[in-house]
């Protein structure tokens, strides 16, 4: 009876735990999370020494800087075509393969297993690879092509192409991931809509056409709205694969970031900080997307 | 597509999609074949051109030649122990918030569940900079330190309290108030009857946390300056940018850093489904 008396807390004492349970997040959130983000903007509006440090106030001098280099808008338009070249490619190439593997074929899962094998690669194991394959001399890209007779091609280091195979490594690096989100998208639809359907004639990508993909929208624009907001953070198979080259043709905007940061004798903290600004300003516009405008037009359950 | 319910018919579009899947399939495979077998290739065999696919002979030095060139064993270690504070740390937060926010009373509790909502949409790389700033001025960069610089930020995270809350919120409320009333405290039924009914979810967020932490590559990058407490993702990277190594070594390297992924996405698929899909499938 007395253990109970103590157990017992009122309202107040209930109240009292939760916080003490959110604690231990809400701490680690408020440093690293919040305090930073406050701080991106106090160092945007900052001048930095030669060693990153913000030691007087400039205003909005750094966005200027920003907006006038041209590097910068160089860098927003390179993950533009980044985006466009790896979000669609892989959503339609993963419904592809999710609709192949409805086609009641034994060995489905194998199959699902396999589409998932990417997943497993971090985007340094995966770009590594990748830079093997793309290598002029000893790589597999440049050995398949001269089986046709195909000279050797420069994969990363022509203008014009790196962009392009930065992102196939993209897509293949996702693939899996938009598989398996389709694949259990698919399996959550009822059997009953796809018998009834079939029942009624459909089969084949007709009945796709008309009901698994509307039933699978939620899954799709889920996914659009996530890889694009991956896509804008990419940084790693730029920064194995490339690092922002030939001449600046694959910097992102993230890779600018780092670089106007990171690289060698630059630090400048300020114009860096200006350009996270608009990074966290596009991401949350998609997110806003997602949750205002989009997902009231997609078929929801 | 065939529409014909004939059986030669619908053998024929069979075994055409069974030839569009496995054509599918190869591009996807191709890169782990390459360093699975490159691993044992000799140097010789892949580094001729146009370079051999199936191995003349076998090498298994290049796996001590990676372990050798850089301190492998060492990074995996250090990746063993940032993923292991991690996964460890952020289940613990991840669950006592979400008992919090299924079960108990709060203050402002939707302001409160707002606000952890909130931190899921800032880029980690728009405050990487600040992040980094905070961590180097508190030396966390430097010695064993950089474990704690590797690992703070990350040890809460609102998407493992996202996902347990719905889990929880999932729990027959009748068989929480009969155990309160037998004198069960908070922790002993969240320790006693509710984890041990969440283990699918709790593998869930295990084995999210665990595959995004073991493949971070920005944070460790630049956080690392002694090669001693890089983590395997940054040891990867630097053996491609090393002059003196041979494909066959990297892919060596890369294979040794992929065999604990590797084994989650074959043998935990269901659990990675379970957790990548929260947000997909209602």
């Amino acid at each position: 009876m007395e253990a109970r008396a103590t157990r017992e807390r009122g309202p107040t004492g209930e109240r009292r735990l939760s916080l003490l349970f959110l604690a231990p997040s809400l701490i680690i959130f408020m440093i690293f999370v919040f305090y930073p983000l406050g701080r991106t903007f106090y160092l945007s509006t900052m001048g930095t020494d030669i060693i990153g440090r913000a030691n007087k106030f400039v205003g909005l001098d750094n966005f200027a800087a920003m907006f006038s280099d041209p590097g910068f808008f160089k860098a927003l338009g390179t993950t533009a075509l980044f985006v466009l070249f790896t979000v669609v490619p892989a959503i339609a190439g993963a419904l592809v393969v999710v609709l192949l593997l409805e086609s009641r074929i034994s060995g489905q899962r194998m199959f699902r297993t396999v589409f998932a094998l990417p997943f497993a690669f971090s985007v340094a194991t995966a770009s590594v690879i990748f830079a093997l394959i793309y290598n002029p001399a000893v790589g597999m890209a440049n050995g398949a092509l001269s089986y046709l007779g195909v000279d050797r091609i420069g994969w990363l280091t022509e203008p014009d192409l790196a962009l392009i195979s930065i992102s196939i490594t993209t897509i293949w690096m996702t693939l899996g991931y938009n598989v398996l989100v389709l694949s259990a998208g698919i399996g959550a639809i009822p059997t009953e809509v796809l018998e009834a359907a079939r029942l009624d004639g459909a089969t084949g990508w007709r009945l796709h056409g008309r009901i698994t993909i509307p039933m699978l929208s939620p899954q799709l624009f889920f996914l659009i709205v996530i890889s694009t907001i991956h896509a804008l953070q990419s940084f790693g198979q730029i920064h194995i694969l490339t690092k922002g080259g030939p001449d600046g043709a694959t910097s992102t905007l993230v890779y600018w970031i780092y670089e106007k940061a990171f690289s060698y004798g630059s630090s400048d903290f300020g114009t860096a900080s200006a350009a996270a600004i608009v990074l966290l300003v596009i991401v949350l516009a998609c997110t806003g997307i997602q949750f205002g405008v989009l997902e009231r037009k997609v078929h929801y359950r | 597509m065939s529409t014909s319910s004939s059986v030669t018919g619908s053998v024929t579009s069979k075994i055409v999609v069974y030839l569009v899947l496995v054509v599918c399939a190869l591009p996807v495979v191709f890169p782990l074949y390459y360093a699975f077998v490159g691993g044992i290739m000799t140097p010789g065999d892949l580094s001729s051109y146009p370079p051999k696919l199936v191995p003349t002979a076998i090498d298994l030095g290049n796996y001590s030649s990676a372990l050798d060139t850089i301190p492998l064993a060492r990074q995996y270690l250090n990746s063993a122990i940032q993923t292991g504070i991690v996964t460890i740390c952020q289940l613990l937060s991840s669950v006592l918030a979400a008992y919090a926010f299924a079960f108990l009373r709060m203050w402002a509790k939707t302001a409160m569940f707002a606000l952890f909502m909130v931190t899921l949409m800032v880029p980690w790389e728009a405050i990487i900079l600040p992040n980094y700033l905070l961590i180097s001025d508190l030396g966390l960069t430097k010695g064993p330190l950089t474990y704690l610089g590797l690992t703070l930020p990350f040890l809460a995270h609102a998407f493992g309290t996202f996902l347990l809350r719905q889990s929880f919120l999932q729990f027959p409320l009748e068989v929480r108030d009969a155990a309160v009333m037998d004198g069960c405290g908070h922790l002993r039924f969240l320790w006693r009857i509710l984890l041990p009914l969440s283990k699918p979810a709790i593998a869930a967020v295990g084995v999210y946390v665990f595959m995004t932490t073991w493949n971070q590559y920005f944070w460790p990058l630049i956080l690392g300056n002694d090669d001693k407490y890089k983590t395997l993702q940054i040891g990867v990277s630097m053996l491609n940018d090393a002059e003196s190594s041979s494909p066959t070594l990297i892919l060596a390297g890369v294979t040794l850093a992929l065999l604990p992924t590797l084994a989650l996405v074959i043998f935990g698929q269901r659990f990675i489904i379970r957790g990548l899909t929260a947000g997909a499938v209602k």
